[in-house]
């Protein structure tokens, strides 16, 4: 209702204002007519932006007024796990993150909605804490054990919330749909079978080899650095489930072929009948002919 | 005994009775006995083309098993085989086929594997055959028609390579044919009537795999077993060229039989073919396309690239800006057109002309059957590793998002790399090519000249060390060699020489007592021995070329081929 937009002058909701806000009745000769009209869309229209003002203050007000309050309720019923993840993020996340997860710019992003899953898909594959700002942060052993991970979780989701993860089996999905589907969304970047590939200026999509089901769900979920987020309406929990279904059992299956050459297809073929095919066969030439 | 009425020699096995009876009727005892009678140098760059040779004898075997069980539609039907990742999912018969290939046809994975490793394999020896064929100057008259043959079969085994590889219709060749569909398209005022011909309708269609397996079980194979039979029969009649060397001349071909020592070479070269294709298609996984999932439009793949002999033109499509030409009247040159048609144009053209350049551009148009070393004609040997370095830079390009994501490199500076690689490494290495030509040139003359270095330091009676060198052959008052260069190697250790006792004879162990060596060595008068150890060469003549005049001073009938010997 605070939208107004001061040009259109066929707003449904404008007879009931013009009669709160322009006491002046409509008079009858057309000349008056257009002049009241005249002064009325000007008043209407600073009407409008004193209604806008008023509103932006208020909110202001009311937001100063609760927010404060509502953080004091929060810091008086922190059960220790969050209070644990604030002492480990303030030892080790604070100086991108801020003082209040709201984010230090071109250092780090705010943490504000982020949820338990971004947290642990960062925290458990190790790419945060990060080791320096670089196009994108690689995975490493994880340096929270997964107690702290929780603890960090908690706080997290305790100041802000955000998407939680999910419990239960998660390959519990259908293998083909599954397969389906990670095609689809999944293997313009991930490769065909989640061997991972170059993007743009130094980043990547990374491997999918050594994830594990909560890591692959909780980055569907939270979208961390390029990846875009795969939203419960976008793909169901259902689906997730069959895509992590065909990740790990594709990754666990073995090559019937031999050996699998990093499944990458041309590039490391290509390789493979130089270095070895072409190169066994001068060794063989080599070995029937004779030297110059 | 009675006496029979046969001639005298006549054959008393019974193998030579049969062979005799046989020849009675068609006659061939002559023909025959010249075929086994022609000579193959022995020289081992000679056996690379066989090589090309073997593998495609292999891709006929295995892929015509391959014929029987492959099905070239693209009616959708669900999946209902045993790989179960894809099961119930739609895909066309051929896609269904080529699983059923590789998971429920007995030993259909292997030949399959084995296929596309042999199809690998024989791109990649024609592309060496071909470089030795350049570097010593075999292409040279009277060899140019070979030499356009031997293009034509390395553009053919790319299309048919492509047909190959587009034909499972999985989800990278559908990406593959995509590409080829829009390079089609990007042809100015052809395009779009090409594309409709070739794929029966706007992309895809429902034909073109149809038509791609026709063009790879039939059409092109073969056109590519006619003309390699084109090519070995000119080979025979025009004879094989030769290394320069002792006792090897423009008028003759030195080397091994065909029967029987080099059929054993050959024979022992395809089972080694052979085996290396299966040896890679049983061990190593090639194409898994049931990883990849059946072809859909609205999917792709990160790493989507072809097979290597075709990797260069992704590589230039990679590198080229994108520079769309738009016209009036709503038309345009998409930037496509010329890393993809444009250049390979060009790129095969060159490489098609370049005997009739060369020949052009030094006025050498003699017949040429002894070959040349490399680095005696530096320009045509930096010529060649320029052409190189230039394809190698786009051969790694189309690699670029590989090599980047596994060697942490930025794509974004890999193109760069690749932009100016393309630009500024092929000079350098011409450059580079010209002065290491020319430095091999300069110390085989130093050697002619003072001889070989003994190792052996004197010291004069005023002080001076020198160390002694071993003149090749005669020398002048100033102890200068007087011996020319005769574009053979030179030899520079002194063993080549005989300065040592020669090799032991064997290539993975020895197969002669070393004392044996020893003693026969200290019986021999310790001269120098013959460059050319003792090995069992022939030398066959050459027919006469009609007595061309620019057979420099060769005395008219001086070649001319005994008769029996051929």
């Amino acid at each position: 209702m605070s939208t107004t937009n001061p040009q259109s002058d066929t707003q449904p909701d404008e007879g009931p204002r013009r009669s709160r806000w322009s006491r002046r009745p409509a008079e009858g000769s057309p000349a008056a007519a257009a002049r009241a009209r005249r002064r009325s869309k000007q008043r209407r229209r600073l009407a409008n932006v004193a209604a806008l003002m008023t509103g932006l203050v208020l909110t202001g007000a009311l937001y100063s007024t609760l927010a404060p309050g509502a953080q004091a309720a929060d810091e008086g019923s922190e059960s220790s796990a969050e209070a644990a993840g604030r002492e480990l993020y303030e030892r080790s996340c604070i100086s991108c993150h801020g003082e209040n997860l709201e984010g230090v710019p071109n250092r780090g992003p705010s943490l504000i909605g982020v949820g338990e899953a971004a947290v642990y898909f960062q925290v458990h594959t190790g790419r945060m804490p990060l080791v320096r700002q670089e196009a994108q942060a690689p995975d490493k052993p994880a340096i929270f054990s997964d107690e702290e991970i929780d603890q960090l979780m908690a706080y997290v989701q305790a100041n802000g919330g955000g998407p939680v993860l999910p419990s239960g089996d998660l390959r519990d999905g259908d293998l083909a749909a599954g397969g389906e589907l990670f095609r689809l969304n999944c293997a313009q970047c991930h490769n065909f079978v989640g061997e991972g590939g170059a993007l743009s200026s130094g980043k990547y999509a990374p491997s999918l080899e050594d994830a594990n089901d909560l890591e692959i769900y909780a980055a569907m979920l939270s979208g961390p650095e390029n990846m875009p987020i795969f939203g419960d309406n976008q793909l169901t929990p259902e689906e997730k489930r069959s895509i992590i279904n065909y990740i790990q059992t594709i990754t666990d299956m073995p090559d019937p072929g031999g050996a699998g050459i990093g499944r990458i297809g041309p590039v490391s073929e290509g390789l493979v009948i130089w270095v070895v095919g072409i190169a066994a066969l001068l060794f063989g030439i080599f070995w029937m002919g004779s030297k110059a | 005994m009675a006496r029979t009425a046969t001639a005298p020699g006549a054959p008393k096995t019974l193998l030579g009775k049969a062979a005799l009876e046989v020849d009675d009727r068609l006659i061939v005892a002559g023909p025959l006995r010249r075929t086994l009678n022609k000579v193959f140098p022995d020289h081992w760059s000679f056996l690379l083309g066989e090589i090309a040779l073997y593998s495609f004898i292999i891709l006929l075997l295995t892929g015509t098993y391959l014929t029987f069980f492959f099905q070239a539609s693209m009616t959708e039907v669900a999946y209902d085989g045993s790989y179960a990742p894809l099961r119930g999912i739609d895909m066309s018969i051929a896609y269904a086929s080529t699983l059923d290939i590789s998971f429920d046809v007995r030993g259909g994975l292997l030949i399959r594997q084995m296929h596309h490793w042999a199809a690998l394999l024989f791109m990649a020896s024609i592309v060496c055959h071909m470089l030795r064929i350049f570097f010593t100057g075999a292409f040279r008259r009277p060899r140019e028609t070979n030499w356009l043959i031997g293009v034509a079969l390395l553009i053919l085994g790319i299309f048919e390579g492509f047909a190959g590889y587009s034909m499972p219709d999985d989800l990278l060749s559908g990406t593959g044919l995509r590409i080829m569909s829009a390079i089609i398209l990007s042809i100015p005022v052809i395009g779009t009537w090409a594309h409709w011909a070739v794929f029966g309708g706007d992309y895809v269609g429902e034909l073109i795999v149809g038509r791609l397996y026709i063009a790879h079980v039939l059409i092109i194979p073969a056109i590519i077993l006619g003309l390699i039979a084109v090519h070995l029969l000119i080979l025979v009649k025009q004879k094989h060229t030769q290394f320069p060397g002792p006792g090897r001349t423009e008028h003759n071909v030195v080397g091994n039989r065909l029967f029987p020592t080099f059929a054993g070479k050959a024979t022992g070269l395809l089972l080694v073919v052979f085996g290396v294709c299966a040896a890679l298609g049983g061990l190593v996984q090639i194409n898994p396309l049931w990883l990849w999932g059946p072809y859909n439009p609205a999917q792709v793949s990160s790493a989507s690239q072809p097979d290597w002999y075709v990797m260069f033109l992704d590589g230039s499509t990679r590198l080229f800006p994108a520079w769309d030409i738009y016209l009036p009247g709503n038309y345009n040159i998409p930037a496509l057109f010329w890393p993809t048609v444009v250049l390979p144009g060009i790129i095969f053209t060159l490489l098609l002309a370049y005997p009739m350049l060369e020949r052009k551009l030094t006025g050498d148009t003699a017949s040429h059957h002894l070959l040349q070393r490399p680095r005696d004609v530096p320009v045509r040997t930096s010529l060649g590793t320029m052409a190189i370095s230039f394809y190698i830079v786009l051969l790694l390009s189309g690699a670029n998002d590989v090599i980047a994501d596994k060697f942490d490199i930025s794509l974004n500076a890999m193109t760069w790399i690749g932009r100016i690689g393309l630009l500024i490494i092929p000079p350098i290495v011409y450059v580079l090519t010209y002065r290491i030509c020319l430095g091999l040139q300069q110390h085989d003359r130093e050697v002619l000249e003072h001889g070989i270095e003994t190792g052996v330091i004197r010291r004069l009676p005023h002080g001076e060390f020198i160390e002694v060198h071993q003149p090749l052959g005669p020398v002048d008052e100033h102890g200068h060699g007087q011996l020319a260069y005769g574009g053979a190697p030179v030899p520079k250790k002194m063993n080549q020489v005989g300065g040592a006792r020669r090799a032991i004879r064997g290539f993975f162990s020895p197969i002669e007592e070393p004392a044996a060596v020893e003693l026969e060595q200290r019986g021999e008068d310790r001269g120098l021995a013959p460059a050319e150890p003792q090995r069992e060469l022939t030398t066959s003549g050459r027919p006469a070329e009609g007595g061309r005049p620019s057979e420099g001073g060769r005395p008219s009938e001086g070649g001319r081929p005994q008769e029996p010997r051929d």
